[in-house]
């Protein structure tokens, strides 16, 4: 009873930490449509931000990772 | 464990992490495997840079005006990280330029193997990509510190933000300082992983469905070519976070 408690706080937990997943997607979308709408304004100054793109991403998606973490620990390490 | 019994009755059974574990190339896994080991990590780690070293020697053995395959590989890739470097680090990064091309072709093409089937992913362990996010860490902070002495300390001290507001931007900035290992290397590990077990899940889809099978493995072949592009993008995320990490240690003034 008490080890069937503690694997369903386990799922619980883990399905919970996958909503950071949600955040971290807006987060991307927001940088990518961002820099779209950029790049259609000015296209000749588009190729020059690539890297400030994907730098951005990066940055965004560091934290849906960080979920994905908590919810892999939740799982196979706890 | 109620979850994996009601697995096997249903007769799904899917082992999406099985493909990570780190087994001995001979004899019985198990336990705590010596520091000597030679196992499937030693083995791909060791091709990944054997192949760094044949698309890059090979590649540029005949320096043709007008270049082969090899050749172009081998050209692109170092024209492309040394762009990266210049535009990211500044012309004064490019003396740190080697260090960021052996980054780069050391994860682009050990992510790239590990797409091979039955391969293993090196750059899917934490413990791999954490030796070089640290390494990337500690040598930057050291150059840092060699380059500026104590004036590096004016990255956390943000000098056109009004004055009340500094102390607690320089909290905030040495705390994201610290943290930039960790989602350093767990954006690599936790993107390779992610996508090699999410293939791996829906293929026990496809174990069980019998002739409706096709429509995960078309699924697969859609995952495979988004993995194609987020093993280079990956490996890209790392090399200009490397390069933007370097920028901040030769210039620290913001």
């Amino acid at each position: 009873m008490e080890g069937d408690l503690t694997e369903m706080g386990k799922f619980i937990g883990a399905g919970l930490a996958c909503i950071g997943m949600g955040g971290a997607a807006v987060g991307v979308g927001t940088v990518a449509g961002n820099y779209l709408s950029g790049a259609l304004r000015n296209p000749s100054a588009a190729a020059s931000q690539t890297a400030m793109l994907f730098i951005g991403i990066a940055f965004a998606e560091a934290f849906g990772i960080f979920s994905f973490l908590v919810a892999l620990l939740l799982m196979f390490a706890l | 464990m109620a979850a994996e019994d009601a697995q096997e009755s249903s007769g799904l059974e899917i082992h999406p992490m099985d493909q990570f574990i780190v087994e001995p190339l001979f004899g019985e896994g198990g336990g705590v495997l010596p520091w000597y080991q030679p196992t499937n990590v030693t083995l791909w780690m060791a091709l990944t840079v054997l192949g760094v070293c044949a698309v890059l020697l090979l590649g540029t053995r005949r320096k043709a005006a007008v270049p082969g395959r090899g050749q172009m590989i081998a050209e692109l890739a170092y024209s492309f990280v040394r762009n990266m470097v210049e535009s990211v680090a500044g012309r004064d990064g490019l003396k740190f330029f080697p260090l960021i091309m052996t980054v780069f072709m050391f994860i682009a093409l050990s992510n790239l193997l590990g797409l091979i089937p039955m391969s293993f992913t090196t750059t899917s362990h934490i413990a791999v990509t954490a030796a070089l996010a640290l390494a990337v860490f500690l040598s930057v902070t050291v150059l840092g510190f060699v380059r500026h002495g104590f004036g590096f300390l004016k990255l956390f001290w943000i000098s056109s933000a009004p004055l009340p507001l500094r102390p607690v931007l320089a909290l905030i900035e040495v705390m994201s300082y610290f943290v930039r290992p960790v989602s350093h290397s767990i954006r690599l590990a936790g993107n390779m992983m992610a996508g090699h077990a999410m293939i791996k899940v829906f293929a026990a889809f496809a174990g069980v469905l019998g002739v409706g099978a096709f429509v995960p493995i078309i699924a697969i072949s859609a995952v495979y070519a988004l993995e194609l592009l987020v093993a280079f993008i990956q490996a890209y995320v790392f090399t200009i976070l490397t390069c933007v990490y370097l920028k901040d240690a030769l210039h620290p003034h913001h």
